[in-house]
């Protein structure tokens, strides 16, 4: 409607300058608006909902932590979303559209994460969101997601327990990490006795939850300790010394940010070394092995679901695009990672779908087929509960700051609400 | 207790008190900067975090240089590290005060606004020029690890350094408050500005030099702290409340109250984190703080300030 006034007016105002061309010049306007009716009405095909789509772009936001305490996680995410975005975009985009980026900074704060989304949301209309990090920031703006009905993409592993038709979760959920996890350890250092750490968030707090049900229950394991330290804290001693009474066979640990720095580098200078104790954390990825420091961490073990060091076609040229585009010192998590995948996600949903439409793109991802031939981690299904299909692997850290995957599981189908851990 | 030797628990017991000097040393060389700035000056320095930063950063630059333009020094640039955190971290105070703090000492409760505003604006720096990703500087080899006096006990070497260097500069604080010229015109000026300014001590100057003396202070501390933890442009948040507890339990303007109340801290969190989880320790703690500032709110040593 507004293109066919916009037209009209202009040719008006136009007309008295271009004197005797003017017919010719009015003959061009009409065969450039018929074009431009026609493809306008593929635009209403695949958009019937008013989002940010015309004839050759669609617009996404990104949304993630650019300052603040999280920006160290989240940078590595945000990098990966437009790397696959960057690369989407080459390849001839989706549905013949560019896609154009709007990036909003949820400051680390938890409020401004659901303001951002809102206003991407609502005056920007963007056809998809590919944010958050953390569980607090995921749960401020969901409500958002709810009620504006768009769509994001999360991308960090996470306690479970939630299932929004308005978010896909490309990360692995509590039991894709925590049980196939343990199981190993159990099964490969006949494991007997844990000894669970945590900062005291939802994240750690739940995730200890789980771990504890299948060690007692499930394995017939005992927990000699469960430990929680407030977020920042940088003082290990006692909590070392405990572990020393208690002698655990496995320290299983989740301990994030700054706190995770000061809890290995203590364990080191406490004299605590893999030698001696076996360690398994679900907080540790390539990101946080940059601050921690190899040296720190050296034959370790981390259970996630990607490792930059995994070997095959597909992650070697991921791991060449990426360091291409933001440098050769860059490493790549777990997180980042699955933040690649959502981009490329998103464009077999809407291509399946062919259209942009929130609730069209929901039902083709529900319908349980899509999957990425492509993902560096080697291959994801998404699964009908808004959840992927992954692969568990337990990686020894080397001095190098990279890991030696050990172990590799099935393919694990995702649980967000599993019975009896809850 | 099954399954424990007498010599086991001894350890554990040996390394348990250690666990309590090490967070005592660390409180304490993070308060003495701010002892000396709040203490002397009254001037609430929200930035002191940002101070211990600088150092840190100070510490990490120059083990990146050390270690691409000589590999061979690195057993020792950890010394000119601390030096030069110092000296960073104090100029940056002295430019701090000579711009911002010396046109507020009529409004103290303004410093603390302007101060966090400092800090605010120096975190933003740091992510600028460092990046948002936490560093950490390669530290020399005999820093690492652990001094093992019998078997069972390993005494962790960074905790020993930061407990020599704190002790270092206790004494050297000490020495400059108590028993030089400097420290002198500082404590009348503390005591009575006007007339210290009457018998001939230019106080602005006194003023300028402390303020820079506590941010060189907290870039010391910083440079240590590395050994410990990791660098991020928001580190100084996670120290500055600590800090804080420190100094006003102590009660402003007492070398040895902040001497005690770091002590005290300190044997109360290890302690009760040993028997009780970590979160409830810090409750605790913060719990007894509490009751006590309520009984004593002028801390543990009142000051003699004329006000």
């Amino acid at each position: 409607m507004t293109l066919t006034h916009k037209f009209t007016s202009r040719t008006h105002a136009s007309a008295p300058k271009r004197g005797f061309l003017s017919t010719l010049g009015m003959g061009a306007l009409i065969m450039a608006s018929a074009t431009l009716f026609s493809s306008a009405a593929i635009a209403d095909d695949v958009n019937t909902t008013g989002l940010a789509v015309t004839d050759d772009t669609v617009t996404v936001g990104i949304l993630h932590s650019l300052t603040g305490t999280m920006a160290i996680s989240e940078t590595g995410a945000q990098e990966a979303e437009k790397l696959a975005i960057a690369q989407i975009n080459e390849s001839g985009g989706i549905l013949g559209r560019q896609i154009k980026i709007i990036q909003e900074d949820g400051a680390s704060d938890w409020p401004t994460f659901a303001e951002k989304a809102r206003k991407l949301l609502v005056s920007d209309k963007v056809a998809a969101v590919f944010g958050c990090w953390t569980s607090a920031s995921r749960k401020a703006a969901l409500p958002v997601f709810e009620k504006e009905n768009g769509l994001l993409y999360y991308p960090t592993f996470y306690e479970g327990l939630e299932q929004s038709k308005n978010v896909i979760y490309t990360g692995q959920e509590a039991t894709q990490q925590i049980i196939d996890g343990l199981n190993w350890v159990a099964k490969e250092k006949g494991a007997k006795t844990f000894y669970l750490i945590g900062s005291d968030y939802i994240w750690p707090r739940t995730s200890m939850k789980i771990a504890r049900k299948h060690i007692e229950d499930v394995l017939g394991g005992t927990v000699v300790g469960e430990e929680y330290k407030p977020l920042g804290d940088t003082q290990f001693g006692s909590v070392i010394n405990k572990i020393r009474l208690k002698k655990p066979d496995v320290i299983y640990a989740a301990v994030v940010g700054g706190s995770n720095v000061a809890w290995f580098k203590q364990l080191k200078s406490a004299g605590i070394t893999a030698d001696k104790q076996t360690l398994l954390t679900i907080s540790v990825t390539e990101d946080e092995v940059l601050g921690i420091g190899g040296e720190n961490l050296e034959g370790f073990y981390s259970i996630m679901k990607y490792f930059q060091s995994q070997d095959n076609e597909n992650n070697k040229a991921f791991v060449a695009a990426f360091k291409e585009m933001w440098g050769d010192d860059s490493v790549i998590g777990d997180v980042t990672q699955a933040a690649y995948l959502g981009p490329w996600l998103w464009k077999a949903a809407v291509e399946k779908a062919g259209s942009f439409d929130v609730d069209k793109v929901v039902a083709a991802s529900e319908e349980g087929d899509i999957e990425l031939t492509t993902a560096p981690e080697g291959y994801v299904k998404l699964h009908p509960n808004h959840h992927l299909w992954s692969v568990a692997r337990v990686g020894q850290w080397n001095k190098d700051g990279q890991a030696t995957v050990v172990y590799e599981s099935e393919l694990i189908e995702p649980d967000p609400f599993p019975e009896g851990y809850q | 207790m099954d399954g424990y030797t007498y010599s086991e628990l001894g350890s554990i017991l040996a390394m348990q008190g250690f666990a309590g000097f090490s967070l005592f040393s660390v409180l304490l060389l993070m308060a003495l900067g701010l002892a000396i700035i709040f203490g002397q000056m009254g001037v609430i320095n929200m930035a002191h975090g940002e101070f211990m930063a600088v150092g840190a950063y100070t510490t990490y630059m120059l083990s990146t240089l050390t270690e691409t333009y000589a590999p061979s020094l690195m057993p020792y640039y950890f010394f000119v590290a601390i030096v030069a955190a110092f000296l960073i971290a104090g100029l940056l105070g002295y430019i701090a005060e000579f711009v911002l703090i010396r046109h507020l000492y009529k409004r103290p409760l303004d410093t603390l606004l302007a101060t966090w505003g400092l800090s605010l604006i120096m975190q933003q720096s740091f992510r600028s020029i460092f990046g948002a990703r936490e560093v950490s500087p390669a530290l020399p080899d005999w820093l690492l690890g652990s001094y093992q006096p019998t078997d069972t006990i390993d005494i962790p070497l960074n905790g020993m350094f930061v407990l020599g260097l704190t002790t270092v500069v206790t004494l050297g604080v000490y020495y400059l408050m108590f028993r030089s010229r400097w420290g002198l015109r500082v404590r009348a000026t503390t005591q009575n500005r006007v007339m210290s300014g009457a018998v001939g001590i230019n106080t602005t100057k006194v003023d300028r030099y402390t303020f820079a003396l506590g941010c060189g202070i907290a870039g010391i501390a910083g440079a240590a702290f590395t050994t410990i933890a990791s660098t991020g442009p928001t580190t100084g948040t996670l120290y500055i409340v600590d800090t804080f507890m420190v100094v006003v339990f102590g009660g402003a303007a007492s070398l040895l109250g902040t001497i005690l109340s770091a002590f005290t801290i300190a044997q109360a969190q290890s302690i009760l984190e040993f028997f009780i989880s970590g979160s409830m320790a810090k409750v605790y703690t913060l719990l007894a703080l509490v009751l006590i500032l309520m009984f004593k709110p002028e801390g543990l040593f009142a000051s003699k300030i004329r006000r």
